[in-house]
């Protein structure tokens, strides 16, 4: 089993899926780090991303990595007016409310995609889905490739506008102190907004780098996020490098262990994993302390 | 005690309605929304006053329905006997879980987020193992006696539910009054403040867990002799960890009514859903998810809140003890 | 001479590279009142929360009563008759001012009522009696002030440690405090106070201990400390005692 002709490949396509993982988590984290709340519904506005690119391929005819520079923006812009006008105004403030508030966005809008297309599993048929890389003496699927260059593109980004853009020194220093930055005359309430978009966006181009290998069904979202909430635990809340290091390194954990204990037992080890974790450093490898 | 006779009132009005009617439609609209007041209530003690929002209560609620099922087919085991422990089962499911997640301190949302772990490890779980047979489900045999916990009609049901709802009343209430619920509602408030007040804050919180948990497994036992089958996704799904939930808030999280009023709004809801749509899955929880923003944004003190602000605005003379917040 | 109730035994205390407190020892003599002051960022909060057990010091004991302590966590230590008030106030937001102090009667008193009773007449005995059904985040700060108060004595303390307890209150409301203090420390219960206010720490504090930076650098009756060189530095900066000497400045 340790041969590298089966161990190679297992930790090329576990960098791959972990790099997924790390852009979910990316923006489940940057909400984290700025909001100080955990984006409950951050798995379903995944799905209904995923539902989104499924339409504006098999109704629009748009390739995903096309489709996702109009759905990045057009989540964007759902994030933020949740954030602003449901999220923001509905939890008065106070943490519990807050919890709860996602939870019924996540749950309602999880179960309205049931309720419109009922529960069946979808997938496209993307003609370069099956077209493979090779790369030390693996044969790796394009799209997936693909999809780990373009997260370490958005992360890089992010990074950059966060240093350098006005909007992302305003979000840092909100992040960093609130109080402060609402006297220096920041308008909290929208950076709130915008961060919440940004995290809502990386779910969306997440979801159009995995349309051509992943499936969509109401609950592929939330398979997901638990993953991703695993990796920002891991990886320290509020930590984008975390997210990003954590996320590939769950990837290759997560494709070893399907190598031994196949694919449900492995569904319980991230939970286990999970609330190991949790248990143990609540603030991670990177963080600060709970 | 000062609040029995808004108990025994309820209860004497509830016991009432199978004389007044005989309507199936009635009797079992009204069982199911007992049954989400039970295990609401569970979720009630433990988040409603000790402050602990459980996003995972299923894990309680699929272990009394399983344990007392498997006893029940695999076992032989008596089923009044595997209700009781069922019950201890999923007490003994909220100790440990309790005992990890309050010794390493977890609180807020991370406290939510590893009950929801904890939910789906176990429904996972219960998917793939043979005992509870794995992607087929659980089915109790059909036998209608009352000593295998089943009966033809469903008064007797409704009867039972309706005294395991009353206790659960007269337990909270009992709770409410007394130093371990001053010392619930303490945690809630200000935890480091209670510490340093003398309350052992983590065996307190414990101590809430385990009695949430028994509520809400009595409550998975009852599911499991009423409806006779399970499988993982009835058991540990998250309809029932959103219901346990959903009850109190619209109710009045906090207060000893809540959950009981805010079941027979969310049993409404669902019914309602269910003639809008007929049998098309999701609306319901659609509704649920909705009426949960929405009543935190505009009610966040549940009916039970709306109830008290109307009595103080007309000029009642406020209650001195608790019962608020 | 009476012996010490609470002996600070060398402790330190790291925050990552920050060296919060530096072997820091004092002593409080059962039955008196006495004070911890020194410049924000001494170490004053830091050094009693190290007492009550909600952090543990990287080195050091601390002594209670004869017996060490260190590490155990602050519900045992209430139960020793250890009780603190919190420098920003953490009343119970949503309960009555009866119900907050009733917490704290719970301790030595299983039945709610009596319980109850209790809060009562220890709101009664400092000033918060016209209170008692108010939700405590009603009050005003020296009402909150005073709530810390009752609910630390409602657990029947024998030693009381006061956070700033007088910090945020007028003038006025701290000449209606310091008698409170006072009556308190009258009944037995041995006193340690952190505090700024100067004339209140010179009414009230029987013998002072100077923090500076995680150390202690001086300790004395209040008017020794008042004319310590060392003391004025620490508050006024290096130097400002010779300045302060040297008469007023020539322009």
């Amino acid at each position: 089993m340790l041969s590298t002709t089966i161990l190679i490949p297992a930790i090329l396509n576990g960098l791959m899926t972990g790099a997924v993982y790390a852009l979910v988590a990316l923006g489940l984290t940057l909400i984290y780090g700025v909001l100080h709340i955990i984006n409950f519904a951050h798995g379903a506005l995944l799905t209904a991303a995923l539902f989104a690119a499924f339409f504006a391929y098999s109704l629009l005819g748009l390739d995903p990595y096309v489709a996702a520079l109009g759905l990045a923006p057009l989540f964007f812009a759902i994030g933020y007016g949740l954030q602003r006008f449901v999220i923001g105004p509905a939890a008065h403030g106070e943490d519990r409310n807050i919890l709860l508030v996602t939870l019924g966005l996540a749950v309602a809008i999880e179960n309205a995609l049931l309720f419109a297309f009922r529960a069946d599993t979808r997938t496209v048929n993307l003609p370069y889905a099956f077209d493979v890389v090779e790369f030390a003496g693996a044969f790796l699927a394009l799209p997936r490739v693909v999809a780990f260059g373009a997260v370490l593109a958005v992360a890089l980004a992010l990074w950059i506008a966060m240093r350098f853009t006005d909007t992302g020194k305003a979000i840092r220093a909100v992040a960093r102190e609130k109080l402060g930055a609402e006297l220096s005359g920041i308008d909290v309430a929208h950076v709130y907004a915008v961060t919440f978009g940004l995290g809502t966006a990386c779910v969306a181009i997440a979801a159009c780098l995995l349309l051509p290998t992943y499936y969509v069904n109401p609950y592929a979202g939330n398979a997901f996020v638990l993953v991703a909430f695993t990796v920002v635990v891991l990886g320290g809340m509020g930590s984008v490098a975390g997210a990003l290091l954590a996320g590939l390194f769950v990837g290759v954990v997560e494709s070893l262990s399907g190598l031994w204990l196949g694919e449900s037992l492995g569904q319980i080890g991230i939970f286990v994993m999970f609330i190991l974790v949790l248990l143990l450093r609540p603030s991670g490898l990177f963080g600060e302390r709970a | 005690m000062r609040a029995a006779a808004p108990i025994l009132a309820a209860v004497v009005l509830l016991a009432l309605v199978p004389v007044v009617t005989t309507s199936s439609v009635v009797l079992n609209f009204l069982v199911i929304a007992l049954l989400i007041a039970l295990v609401g209530q569970g979720w009630n003690l433990l988040g409603g006053y000790a402050g602990q929002y459980s996003f995972g209560h299923a894990a309680f609620f699929g272990t009394g329905a399983y344990v007392t099922a498997i006893l029940q087919v695999r076992y032989g085991v008596n089923a009044w006997l595997g209700f009781v422990i069922g019950i201890a089962a999923g007490a003994a499911v909220g100790a440990a879980i309790g005992a990890l997640v309050f010794r390493s301190g977890l609180k807020g949302s991370y406290f939510a987020l590893v009950t929801l772990a904890f939910a789906e490890v176990l429904r996972i779980v219960a998917s793939v193992a043979p005992i509870t047979g794995a992607g087929v489900g659980t089915l109790i045999k059909l036998d209608l006696r009352p000593e295998a916990f089943q009966f033809q009609s469903r008064v007797p049901f409704y009867s039972i539910a309706l005294v395991l709802v009353a206790i659960s009343l007269v337990l909270v209430r009992a709770i409410e009054a007394s130093r371990f619920g001053a010392y619930l509602v303490a945690v809630r408030e200000n935890e480091d403040a209670a510490k340093a007040l003398g309350v052992d804050t983590t065996l307190v919180k414990l101590g809430a867990m385990a009695i949430s948990a028994a509520m809400t497994a009595a409550g998975g036992a009852f599911y499991a002799q009423y409806f006779l089958f399970l499988d993982s996704g009835i058991a540990y799904g998250p309809w029932i960890s959103i219901e346990a939930l959903l009850a109190p808030i619209i109710g009045g999280v906090g207060t000893v009514f809540g959950p009981l009023l805010g079941a027979i709004v969310v049993k409404t809801l669902s019914e309602l859903a269910k003639l809008v749509t007929g049998d098309a899955p999701g609306l319901d929880l659609v509704i649920y998810g909705s009426v949960l923003v929405l009543v935190v944004a505009f009610a966040p003190r549940g009916i039970a809140g709306l109830i008290a602000d109307l009595r103080s605005k007309f000029g009642a003379a406020a209650s001195p003890e608790h019962g608020r917040g | 001479m009476a012996e010490s109730l609470l002996h600070i035994d060398q402790v330190s205390q790291r925050f990552g590279g920050l060296l919060a407190l530096d072997a820091a020892s004092f002593a409080a003599e059962a039955g008196r009142i006495t004070a911890l002051i020194g410049p924000n960022g001494a170490g004053k909060t830091t050094l009693f929360s190290i007492v009550t057990g909600f952090q543990q010091p990287v080195s050091g004991r601390i002594v209670y009563d004869g017996v060490d302590i260190t590490g155990l966590p602050p519900h045992r230590l209430a139960r020793r008759g250890l009780a603190r008030t919190f420098q920003v106030a953490q009343p119970f937001a949503r309960l009555t001012v009866r119900e907050n102090i009733a917490v704290g009667a719970h301790l030595h008193r299983p039945a709610r009522a009596d319980a109850l009773a209790a809060a009562a007449q220890v709101a009664a005995a400092i000033g918060l009696a016209g209170e008692l059904d108010q939700p405590a985040d009603a009050l005003t700060v020296a009402g909150r002030k005073r709530l810390e108060l009752g609910r630390a004595l409602a657990i029947e303390p024998r030693l009381l440690l006061l956070d700033e307890v007088l910090a945020g209150l007028n003038p006025s409301e701290v000449r209606d405090m310091v008698p409170v203090i006072r009556t308190i420390a009258a009944r037995g219960v041995t006193i340690v106070m952190i505090e700024h206010i100067m004339q209140a720490v010179m009414s009230l504090a029987e013998r002072v201990f100077v923090l500076s930076q995680g150390r202690i650098i001086a300790e004395g009756a209040p008017h020794e400390i008042a004319a310590d060189p060392r003391v004025v530095e620490a508050y006024l900066g290096h130097g400002a005692a010779q300045r302060m000497t040297a008469g007023p400045a020539h322009d």
